[in-house]
Formats: C-alpha cells, structure tokens, sequence
C-alpha cells in the first residue's frame, strides 16, 4: 500500500520551502552586496518576531486561549539569555549563542508552566488577564534586579547600589539601565536556524495526536473532555511549548543588540505580535510568517519616502486599520466567495485558481 | 462558541485600536512642528554651495514619535536651527542634515542608524535617549562613524568606545554634583528623593546622588520610585516623603512628571525645596502649567532660554520661528551646540573633502581630545571633551524666580 502525503504535511513542507527560498534569496542578495544596510539590520529581529508570532499562533489560533503576555516570555528569555552568554566569555560564539538560546528557551518554558499551571485549569479569558499581568511583573522584576558576574560567579541583588564584584567582575543587568556591552552573537544564519526549528516543533505538534486533542479542545471543550482528552495537559503542553520558543526568540533577539531594556518588553511589544498572528490569520503558521516578516519591515520602509517619514507611524497604523478591516469585511468576503481573506488565505486562492476551498482551521 | 469568538475579536479590535491610537496620538503632536522641520532643512539645502566647499552629511537619530518625542524633537530643531545658521555662513564646510525616528527604542534606532548609512551619512548626531544611544554607538565603533550626542547620559554610552562623545553631562556626575551642591548651600538637613526607576537616565543620577549623599553625610530620609513617565498621581511618593519629614526634595526626572509632582505637592501643603536635574529644563514654558508651582524650584540646567545675550536670543528666536512657537530647553541647546562642535571640529581638519567615514572619525577622534580644541557654545564657553568621551563644563544651578531662571 502506498502511503500518500496528507495535506498538512504538504502544507508543513511548502513552509520549510518558502523559509529556505528566502533565506537563499536574502542571502545572495547580500552576497551581491543588493540588500541595503535597512533591510540587513532588519533581518535577525525579524527572524525573532517571526518565531514569536508563530509561536503565538499556538496559544492564540491552534490552542484557542488568549494570551496578552507573550512579550513576557521574550523578555525571560532575552535576559536569561544574555546573562549565559555573558558567563561564558572563552567559548565559541556559536557555543554561546547556542547554549544562550537554550536557557532563554528553558526559562521562558518555566514562566510558562507557572502561568500556565494555575490559570489553564479554569475557563474563560483568564488567561488574557494574567498573561497581560505577567508580562507587566517581569517588566517590573527586571528593572530592579542587578545582575554581576565575577570569577565568583553570578551575583544577583535587588540592592540599587548593586552587588559588589571582585575584581573584573562585570555588572550584566544594571535594574533600569538594562543589559548593556553585550556582544553582537546573533546572526541572520542562527535566526533563519531558529525559524526552522521552531517550524519543526509546531506543525510537527500540530499533525500530533496531541496537536488534534489541542485542537479539539479549541474547537469544543466539552465533547473533547467526553472522549476522555486531559483538558489541563494538553492545554498546558501547548501553552508551554508556546512559551519556550518565545524564550528562544527572546535570547536571540537580546544577542542582536548591544543594549536591551526590560521596558521593551512591555503591553505595546505583546500587542504588535498579536496583531502578527490575528492579521495573518488565527491558526494559519504561514500566514503568521507572511504578516510578521511584512509588518515588521513596513514602518522602515516607510522612512523612504520623503513625504511621509514624518508621519509614519501614523501610516503604519492606519494601514493595519485598512488591512484589519479589510480582511473582515462580509461584503468583500460574499463578493470573492471565501471565508478567510487573511494573507494566507489570500495565497491559497491564489494557488487553487481562486477555486472555493474549505479551510481547516491549522496547519496551513 | 460562535459569540465568544465574537467577543474575542471585538476584544482585540479595542486593543489594537488603543495601541494604535497611542502612537498616532503623539504623531499628530509633533506634525505641525515637522512640517516646520521641513521648511527649514529645505531653505537651508536649497541655496547652492560655493566651489571648495565640502559638505558633511550629519545624520541624527531621536524620537520623534512615541512618549519620548517632545525630548527628539527639541533635538531635531535645536540642530536644525544650527544647520541653517552654518549654512548661511558660507564657510568651508557645509553641513546636510537628516533626523531619523528611533522611538526611543533600542531596535529602532539601530534601524534608523542603518538608514542614514544607506544615506552615506559621514557623522552621526544622536540619539537622543539612552538606551538606543548605547545600541547605536556600539554599531557605530564597529563601523567606524563619529558619533556625538546632545543628551544621551549614561555612561554606558560612551564606555569601551573611542568614538562616542557627549555634549551633557553624565548621569553620575550630575548626581554628585547635586549633592555636592546641597552639602556646600545647606539646602535642607533632611533628604527625600524620588526617580522614575523605569527609566536609565533618573535612575542613574539617583543613585549616583544617593552615593555621594552618603559619602558627604547628608541625610536621605526617603527614597521614592515610581514606574514610568505616564504616571500620574504621586500622592504615595510624595505623603512618604512628608511623613519623613524631608525639607529638601531632589528629582532627578523628567518636566512632564515633575510638574505633576509640585501640583500635588502643592495640594497637599507640602512645600519642601524642590531641587531637579537638566531634565526638569523646559518645564516653565509647558503649555498650561501654572509657574507659580515652580517658585523657588531648584534645577541644574547649562542652559537658560531668557538670557539676554545676543547668541541665546537669536537662537531663542529663529527656534521658535522653526517649531511653532515652542520655547527652546535644555535639550534644544545642547543640539544647536553639537552641531556647532561637528562644524568647528571639521572646519580645522586638513584635507577633509578627500576622506571617507572612518578617516573622518579618527580625524574627529584626535581633534575632539585634543585638549587644545574648544567649543563655546550655548550651554557652556571652552567645552572640551575627555578621552572618555565626557564633556567637561561647568554645571549651573539656577532658581526660578518670579516665573523666570535666576543665578543661584
């Protein structure tokens, strides 16, 4: 019996395929010396909110919970991130930029089990409330906590005047002042490595059994629970996993400049991924990839034009408005016959020949 | 199922909507002003330079957009109205000038930096906060570019760095230099003090201050924080430092909430002295702030917007001609002087026209610490820089009187 390919790993293959093309394009453009200073800066962030928005897309569209704190996540990792990199000065930058974005992943999946552990039992939006208060705590945490490092080891105080170092000790988090003189490891090669990996384990938990229990849930709670599908663990699986890419995310982001505040991290930063995911399409990992890499770069590119430059950000957001609207308009929707007119539905139109196709909800 | 979709949607409908509007807020703020921004760098490039000539691009980086952008915009016009002023000179050196929005956020202004290099910027001006200041200047040591910045404090910002300089004064040294002043007046024998610790700039000049207090045992009976600039009632902060009995007040913050602070300091009869830092320059000529709030406040500023010499009024004049009106602080000064030092600088290096970026940077570097190369300017006369990157003039308290700066 021959086995044939199902449609969602079609669709996981197409977006392995379209991450790959682009990485190669980019990267002979840059070869070429084509790709201006703008978009090579761009690159490494984009490749963090590109992960963050897919794994949003896990809480929000595939798991169906509301989160409001992913930014939170981002933040652990970035500064538990940093500090591994900074405590390991002689080895190899890829060793350090390797083992960084494993802790930062590590400790966003910690921050995950402790928000997810308690709220993930009730129903409802609460999790849409504590997420936002967890993101909001982390942010206060870190703007009191002073990190040290000396041969001694880490030093960690709350204490303004900071931790007294021995000598050649360096202060790694200074509370308001952020982390700062950390080195430059991030690159578009390691984002691009993250991209895929992160891709990996979401649409391989999605085509899961667990993936399908996740969905089930979303889809309903109650003849899931019926069937005898554990409604806490698999919420928890997805909600955790979710946060452990955030912290990958978040250390790769926090090794791309030499400055990071915890203010960064804040309400604004949470909102920007969740409009990634909710203008690319709940649920649909492609759409997340398009919108993030989109709307990331649109408000650069918006400097190039003489006239607007000054009002950019105003055009940034009345173009999300257009595109929100856009998207959500019953009349256009009647009019093209489809039912999700997200980025990625847009594309799947324009693959099938503009056929009416049935969309299920993930895996796209 | 249907409605809690439903629900969700409208959920996040208002929630985009409120971040959205909050940029687009501050947006509509500075518009007016940019337009103006415009005009001026239009007059200035449009009159054609004279054969031998070199002109330097100076790129700046600030936030023009976001809760910082009154501080990015002073700025931005402060070094315009120097622009045009070097300009019109005719000199042999003609400045071009491009300000770039970073929002205050590191990223961005590492964006915004890449752009004025597509730009073929030779110097850059900025940024004008902290935190993207030290981001950018980190990319501007490995790329070679001078960089100078009108009020980047920290000392972060020009650490490890041989091409990062400062046209303010630094965090700690403003802090120390707020106690030392406290000690040698008598200000008050009791001491409250209360900072933004979200922000680098408050919280490194608190706790310099908070250091050097000690060290001259001067008495801080109450140290107070609150999270961020948008705060808005300072009542706990400010019944803390009562209840302590503290009858010397220091802000080391920004106008905006230091205005609110004396409102309500105020409303509740407390009526200590208040002593503030460079940031609390600007705040008399907010619009519908009362300044009888401000009488007998205290603040260390290099820059007085109604002196009466003649460069201060002209500067005075053409800014508010350039902003719509907007009385000049701290901020704007320290811009128009940058600008004057880049020029001044480049004017005494030989063979300027033939050198790129980096060379340029070296050449700046060495003129810079020199020692011999001095700069007056409006916030201070005979400015050098240390090889640090650190300026040194003269730090000025002043006192409001009457509504107005006096010597103090």
């Amino acid at each position: 019996m021959k086995k044939k390919l199902s449609k969602t790993s079609i669709n996981g293959f197409i977006n392995y395929g379209i991450v790959t093309a682009a990485f190669l394009i980019l990267q002979l453009m840059i070869a070429q010396g084509m790709l201006s200073n703008t978009l090579k800066s761009l690159l490494v962030p984009v490749c963090c909110y590109i992960v963050m928005a897919i794994s949003l897309n896990l809480t929000v569209g595939i798991l169906g919970e509301l989160s409001l704190g992913h930014a939170g996540f981002m933040s652990l990792g970035a500064f538990s991130g940093i500090v591994t990199a900074m405590a390991l000065p002689e080895a190899a930058p890829g060793l350090r930029l390797v083992a960084a974005v494993l802790v930062g992943s590590i400790a966003g999946a910690l921050g995950g089990v402790l928000v997810g552990v308690p709220v993930l039992r009730l129903q409802g939006d609460y999790l849409a409330i504590v997420t936002l208060a967890f993101g909001e705590i982390i942010r206060n945490i870190i703007v009191v906590l002073y990190v040290g490092l000396d041969e001694k080891g880490l030093h960690i105080t709350t204490n303004s005047a900071g931790p007294t170092l021995g000598e050649g000790g360096v202060m790694v988090i200074k509370g308001p002042m952020g982390a700062v003189g950390v080195p430059k490891l991030a690159s578009f090669a390691a984002g691009f490595l993250l991209v895929l990996i992160t891709l990996f384990v979401v649409q391989n938990l999605v085509a899961s059994r667990a993936g399908r229990a996740i969905m089930a849930l979303r889809d309903n709670r109650i003849a899931a629970e019926s069937v005898g599908i554990h409604v806490t663990k698999y919420k928890l699986m997805a909600f955790v996993i979710s946060a452990a890419l955030a912290g990958a995310a978040g250390a790769l982001f926090g090794l791309n400049y030499s400055s990071t505040v915890s203010s960064k991290f804040g309400f604004n930063t949470s909102i920007l991924i969740l409009v990634f995911v909710v203008l690319g399409g709940l649920g649909s990992i492609r759409g997340s990839i398009i919108s993030a890499a989109l709307l990331y770069i649109l408000p650069e590119m918006l400097r190039g034009f003489e006239i607007i430059t000054k009002a950019r950000m105003l055009i940034y957001a009345i173009i999300l408005i257009a595109v929100m609207l856009t998207i959500n308009n019953p009349a256009l929707k009647n009019l093209l016959g489809e039912r999700d007119l997200s980025l990625s539905g847009l594309l799947g139109r324009l693959k099938s020949g503009g056929k009416i196709k049935e969309k299920g909800g993930a895996g796209q | 199922m249907m409605n809690m979709k439903r629900l969700t949607a409208c959920l996040l409908a208002v929630l985009m909507v409120l971040a959205m509007t909050a940029c687009g807020g501050n947006n509509n703020a500075s518009s007016p002003a940019s337009d103006a921004g415009n005009n001026g760098a239009g007059t200035g490039n449009d009159t054609p330079a004279p054969a031998g000539t070199v002109t330097i691009k100076v790129g700046g980086i600030g936030p023009l957009t976001g809760d910082l952008a009154q501080y990015g915009t002073a700025t931005e016009w402060g070094a315009q109205v120097a622009v045009d002023e070097i300009n019109a000179l005719n000199g042999p050196v003609r400045l071009e000038f491009d300000f770039q929005d970073d929002t205050g956020v590191a990223e961005t202004g590492v964006a915004a930096y890449n752009t004025l290099k597509d730009w073929d910027v030779d110097v850059i001006y900025g940024t004008t906060t902290t935190a993207p200041c030290v981001a950018v200047a980190s990319e501007t040591f490995a790329d070679r570019y001078f960089q100078l910045t009108p009020s980047a404090s920290s000392p972060d910002v020009t650490a490890n760095k041989d091409n990062t300089f400062q046209m303010c004064f630094t965090d700690p040294g403003q802090g120390a230099a707020a106690a030392n002043y406290m000690k040698d007046n008598n200000l008050g024998s009791k001491i409250g003090v209360i900072y933004n610790n979200g922000d680098a700039y408050s919280a490194g000049i608190a706790q310099a201050f908070i250091e050097k207090a000690k060290e001259l045992s001067l008495e801080v009976v109450a140290t107070q924080t609150f999270p961020a600039d948008t705060t808005t009632d300072y009542t706990v902060q400010l019944n803390a430092c009562k209840d302590a009995g503290a009858d010397l007040v220091f802000l080391p913050i920004y106008y905006t909430p230091a205005s609110l602070i004396l409102a309500q300091a105020k409303q509740m009869s407390y009526a200590p002295t208040f002593f503030g830092a460079d940031g609390m320059d600007g705040m008399l000529d907010m619009e519908g702030f009362d300044k009888s709030l401000a009488e007998g406040l205290m603040l260390m500023t290099p820059f007085n917007a109604s002196a009466t010499d003649s460069r201060t009024a002209t500067f005075v004049e053409s800014f508010k001609k350039l902003s719509g009106d907007v009385i000049p602080n701290q901020f704007a000064a320290d811009g128009y002087d940058c600008m004057y030092a880049i020029y001044e600088a480049c004017c005494e290096i030989e063979g300027i026209g033939e050198m790129d970026h980096s060379q340029l940077c070296d050449a700046l570097i060495a003129k810079f610490t020199s020692g011999t190369f001095k700069v007056d300017g409006l916030t201070g006369t005979g400015m050098t820089w240390l090889e640090s990157g650190e300026i040194s003039k003269a730090p000025v308290v002043v006192k409001v009187e009457n509504g107005a700066y006096v010597n103090a």
